[in-house]
């Protein structure tokens, strides 16, 4: 599926392992722009965004490489994001248990290939800035996307390949250490 | 005859190697890194790792062709020198390493991801209090290796101090890191594995392990390496036959009492770049 920002309804039909691609203005934000939102309002319309966990190289307007970074720092920074609308994350290495709830019949978190930062900037264009004195990677920039290719890790209805793998591996490693006593995680 | 330390050709000429070292690093990816992920691409049985490792593929070749970083987590600068008997070692030549940092993040450019650890303020110049990490060993000739290393896969990094009676548990400790990290260290992942010394040596032989070519592995690290690709998390944690590319080992003597095992995780750009320091006069 093509997707498009603004997003609306469609993505609750997402899966999670579908693939899609996704074109039109998103919002990067990693930890310090998460802790600004929350305190002095987010600088966007957050109806429908798209916010990609992701500190870009940016020179002279133009973005030079933007890959995700991993999401799971903003676990416990995304709850009022979606609570304003915002419909899709986009990131790397998937989220915790407490915002699979969060997205549930709300949105989508996409998974962009981790360190895919040129692939990644071949299909952008900046379009704007918020905090710029947050530095470089963690400024919100307003970036126009064209086709970026993403899976749906976890969908609007508590599916989440990131765990199914996580719990997959977990048996496998008490399997392969059952005679080695000590802790398991 | 000793060369003077603070002659200011040398000094460019190691501020330039560094430079360059990183520049390289960023930008192209070790030929034995490459041939890993191309051989995991072949092999790998699941249609989303299979697309994963493919935009890998592609980002690395696009990364090449426009010269700009392969990530940007352009990392922290990691410098490894080789300096020959005949160069003494002088607060200058750190200078100088630091000075090579400083061009390379304005002409590469690079990130800038140094802050001080507690007021988080960013230098903006990926220097700082002891930043670059630079690490010197004898050598045959004055050499600059940069490691440029990213966050996400250093945070999943960790040491144990494990019983000496049980160095069987060393196998466990590694699998058992990749276990916790899952995708986030975006796998798949080479592992660097320090064995011995003590705290802080095992965890500095962990990174240097990361120098060593992934393409000849011996029997040990072979058989972690198989043990942790059993636990199929997969590129970026999306599950598949490929977790890590390569486990190397790096080992030390320890005390009799002790067995610290560091485990530094690498994600796939696994980035290293060696180049000599020509001084023209």
């Amino acid at each position: 599926m093509n997707l498009t920002t603004p997003l609306g309804d469609e993505v609750l039909k997402l899966r999670a392992g579908d693939r899609v691609t996704l074109s039109g203005i998103i919002y990067t934000a990693r930890d310090e722009a998460h802790l600004r939102m929350m305190e002095e309002g987010i600088p966007f319309d957050p109806a429908g965004a798209a916010v990609y966990h992701c500190g870009p190289v940016v020179k002279d307007g133009r973005i030079v490489v933007a890959g995700p970074t991993t999401s799971a720092r903003m676990d416990a920074l995304t709850g009022f994001l979606l609570d304003r609308g915002v419909r899709a994350l986009i990131g790397k290495g998937g989220m915790g248990a407490e915002v699979v709830e969060q997205l549930r019949g709300r949105g989508v978190y996409l998974a962009l290939t981790g360190g895919c930062a040129a692939l990644a900037a071949s299909r952008m264009q900046v379009r704007g800035v918020f905090f710029e004195d947050l530095g470089m990677a963690e400024a919100v920039w307003v970036i126009e996307a064209d086709r970026l290719p993403l899976i749906v890790g976890i969908d609007a209805h508590g599916g989440d390949i990131f765990e199914d793998i996580r719990q997959k591996a977990k048996a496998q490693f008490r399997e392969q250490f059952k005679n080695t006593p000590g802790y398991i995680p | 005859m000793m060369k003077n330390p603070a002659d200011p050709l040398l000094l460019d000429a190691v501020a330039s190697a560094t430079c360059r070292a990183l520049k390289q690093a960023e930008i192209v990816l070790p030929p034995d890194v490459l041939a890993a992920l191309e051989r995991a691409h072949a092999e790998e049985r699941q249609p989303a790792a299979r697309s994963e490792l493919k935009n890998i593929l592609e980002n690395v070749a696009l990364a090449r062709k426009l010269q700009v970083p392969i990530c940007q987590d352009t990392g922290v600068p990691v410098i490894y020198l080789t300096v020959p008997p005949d160069l003494p070692i002088a607060p200058e030549l750190y200078g100088a390493v630091r000075e090579g940092v400083r061009r390379a993040t304005a002409i590469v450019p690079l990130r800038p991801n140094v802050v001080d650890p507690i007021a988080r303020t960013n230098t903006g110049d990926n220097t700082g209090e002891g930043m670059p990490a630079v690490h010197i060993t004898p050598g045959d000739r004055l050499t600059v290796t940069a490691l440029p290393k990213g966050a996400g896969s250093e945070n999943v990094s960790r040491i144990g101090m494990l019983l000496p009676s049980r160095p069987e548990d060393i196998k466990r400790f590694v699998v058992e890191t990749m276990l916790l990290a899952g995708g986030k260290p975006c796998p798949p992942v080479v592992l660097g594995v320090g064995i011995g010394g003590t705290f802080d040596q095992a965890a500095a032989l962990a990174k240097e392990a990361l120098l060593l070519p992934i393409d000849r592995m011996d029997a040990y690290e072979e058989d972690l390496c198989s043990a942790v690709n059993s636990l199929g998390i997969g590129p970026m944690g999306l599950g598949g036959d490929t977790t890590a590319l390569a486990v190397r080992v790096r080992k030390a003597g320890c005390h009799t009492a002790s067995l610290p095992v560091a485990v530094n995780v690498q994600c796939w750009a696994c980035r290293r770049a060696t180049v000599p320091v020509e001084v023209e006069r």
